[in-house]
């Protein structure tokens, strides 16, 4: 059976106990995201910092209706981005597209790990072309909200 | 593997895809033929013998390829229509059920005599598949009509105890499913087309669900336009049909227009055949109507009384099954009584896309999501759901199958 190659523990672990779940204030954007082939949603806010004119993440919450895949995927993005410059942040966001991109055929060692720490579980995913759009969902909303709030802070 | 109805074991000989390994190389467990049917050879080679033997474009050669192809192609409306109790002029070949509604839909809003206007009425149903609740949102965007639709009971019925007051004098068309893609509800459309004709109403049934699972007698509907596609129901993509009474079909303009559906044509301005030419522009899908001609013959011949009787009974089963698994919760009837082989339910603590996911771990193709059908899902109190669906090759021991593929994942999950 393959299916603990896609559901490996550590994603089983942030789906059963979400990091960082639920909106908080104060927050400088917020979207709402859905995938439309399933319902799955997520209602997601990004807090940004100035640390010496350079933008920082500084909180991440969402409030999200999804499977494992998804609800585990914006639990360990929120981990990767808070705390993180926004450009950093954005460079760790394409390694993970890149590896939802990579249909399971990761070199090992790329994308870095030291990168995308616990995200590195999700490659077992990007195998099922149905389930990719699952795994980026958070992703895809904390990009366009971090847009947002720089947009507002410009 | 026989069951009273059906001899399931010679059906599936004749569908290849039934033959061939899936994931883990586990035999494949197909249960949604609510998205599309497996297709028997008897079809195929319907489609393979018309590009072999017939190829060319209906009503226009002066040879002999052209009148067989055109031949082939009004022989299937012939027998699509005689599979409905309905006239060969009754039946217009489409791409599919959702390019029917959207004919309808269109003919509504443009001048002519059955044209909607603001301040008038259309009547939906919260039950229904996206393709058969949109075309009618932009009906009315494009007339000023009033968009009004009959609630699902917490039992997945359509509730229809206000239908007197709901269909008025100013509603010009109900549209609503003749069985749910959901729930497998049977709404009774015979009893809602009643009203809505008393009250000068025209009404639409959706198919897509019914046609290919049980017979479907156009008078007894009642129904004045009926929809559904040939992929549902063991036939080719991309064709479909729209039933239309005669009258109606005569009184609407064109939807798509072009070639083969003119009488004449200057640079001022064009006139139109008559139906149901006049809603095919374009040289038709000849292989693929050849290929749901033979899709008819083969569930003609298999008796669609069968075929109903055969999905009740395994319809049955699997509701018995499913009761039986603590955490699992059917949505719609739980009788198969005005109920059809589709059955969606929730696992508790397990996400459909989680479910269907272990399913197909097991060779067990299921749908998951919201089916098309969202505002469904939402009167219902779900996100989404696993929905498992049937037909004439499934058996017995799938639905076994599956409800152990349900046990399965709850374990997996820790929830079971």
């Amino acid at each position: 059976m393959q299916l603990e190659s896609m559901y490996q523990d550590i994603i089983l672990d942030h789906y059963r106990n979400p990091h960082h779940k639920g909106l908080r204030d104060p927050f400088d954007a917020e979207v709402h995201h859905v995938n439309p082939v399933c319902g799955d949603e997520v209602t997601l806010r990004v807090s940004l910092k100035d640390v010496n004119g350079e933008p920082v993440v500084e909180d991440v919450s969402y409030d999200s209706l999804g499977c494992s895949i998804s609800q585990a995927s914006a639990s360990v993005m929120s981990d990767l981005v808070i705390g993180k410059p926004v450009a950093e942040a954005m460079t760790i966001s394409q390694a993970f597209l890149e590896l939802m991109q990579s249909k399971g055929s990761r070199v090992e060692g790329q994308p870095d790990e030291g990168l995308l720490e616990d995200a590195v579980a999700f490659v077992g995913v990007s195998k099922y072309p149905a389930r990719i759009k699952c795994a980026l969902l958070g992703w895809m909303a904390w990009k366009d909200a971090t847009a947002q709030a720089m947009e507002v802070a410009q | 593997m026989s069951s009273v109805h059906l001899d399931v074991e010679a059906v599936r000989a004749d569908f290849p895809a039934l033959a061939r390994t899936v994931r883990n190389d586990k035999p494949l467990i197909y249960l949604d033929s609510g998205a599309t049917s497996q297709k028997p050879v008897q079809v195929l080679d319907a489609v393979r013998s018309a590009y072999e033997q017939h190829n060319a474009a209906a009503h226009r050669g002066t040879h002999l390829l052209g009148e067989e192809a055109t031949d082939l192609y009004e022989g299937a409306r012939a027998k699509v229509a005689a599979f409905l109790a309905a006239r060969p002029d009754e039946v217009v070949f489409t791409k599919n059920a959702t390019e029917a509604v959207n004919l309808v839909a269109y003919a509504l809003s443009a001048p002519g005599q059955l044209q909607v206007r603001a301040g008038d009425e259309v009547l939906i149903t919260e039950m229904e598949h996206h393709a058969n609740l949109v075309p009618w949102q932009q009906l009315c965007e494009r007339t000023g009509a009033t968009l009004r639709w009959l609630d699902v009971t917490p039992e997945g019925r359509l509730d229809t105890d206000d239908l007197d007051t709901m269909i008025t004098g100013r509603t010009r068309i109900v549209a609503v499913t003749h069985q749910s893609n959901v729930t497998g509800t049977v709404p009774p459309v015979a009893e809602i087309a009643r009203v809505a004709h008393e009250k000068g109403a025209l009404v639409l049934a959706d198919g897509a669900q019914s046609v290919p699972h049980q017979p479907v007698d156009v008078t007894a509907l009642g129904a004045d336009f009926l929809v559904f596609s040939s992929h549902k129901m063991l036939g080719p993509y991309g064709i479909g049909v729209l039933f239309g009474r005669a009258e109606l079909l005569e009184a609407m303009p064109p939807f798509l227009t072009g070639g083969s559906m003119i009488e004449v044509v200057r640079m001022e301005g064009s006139t139109f055949l008559p139906p149901p030419q006049r809603f095919e522009p374009g040289v038709p899908a000849i292989a693929e109507a050849a290929g749901l001609a033979a899709a008819v013959d083969y569930l003609t011949a298999l008796g669609m009384d069968n075929v109903a009787a055969h999905e009740e009974s395994l319809t049955a089963h699997a509701l018995d099954a499913l009761r039986e698994i603590d955490g699992v919760r059917i949505l719609g009837p739980d009788t198969t009584k005005d109920r059809g082989g589709a059955v969606a339910f929730e696992v508790d603590g397990v996400h459909p896309h989680d479910v269907g996911q272990v399913l197909d771990e097991l060779g067990i193709a299921v749908r998951t999501g919201h089916h098309c059908a969202w505002p469904l899902h939402r009167a219902l109190g779900v996100q989404a759901s696993t929905r498992a669906s049937f037909y004439v090759y499934n058996t017995h021991d799938e639905v076994d199958a599956l409800a152990d593929g349900i046990r399965y994942a709850q374990r997996f999950f820790g929830t079971g």
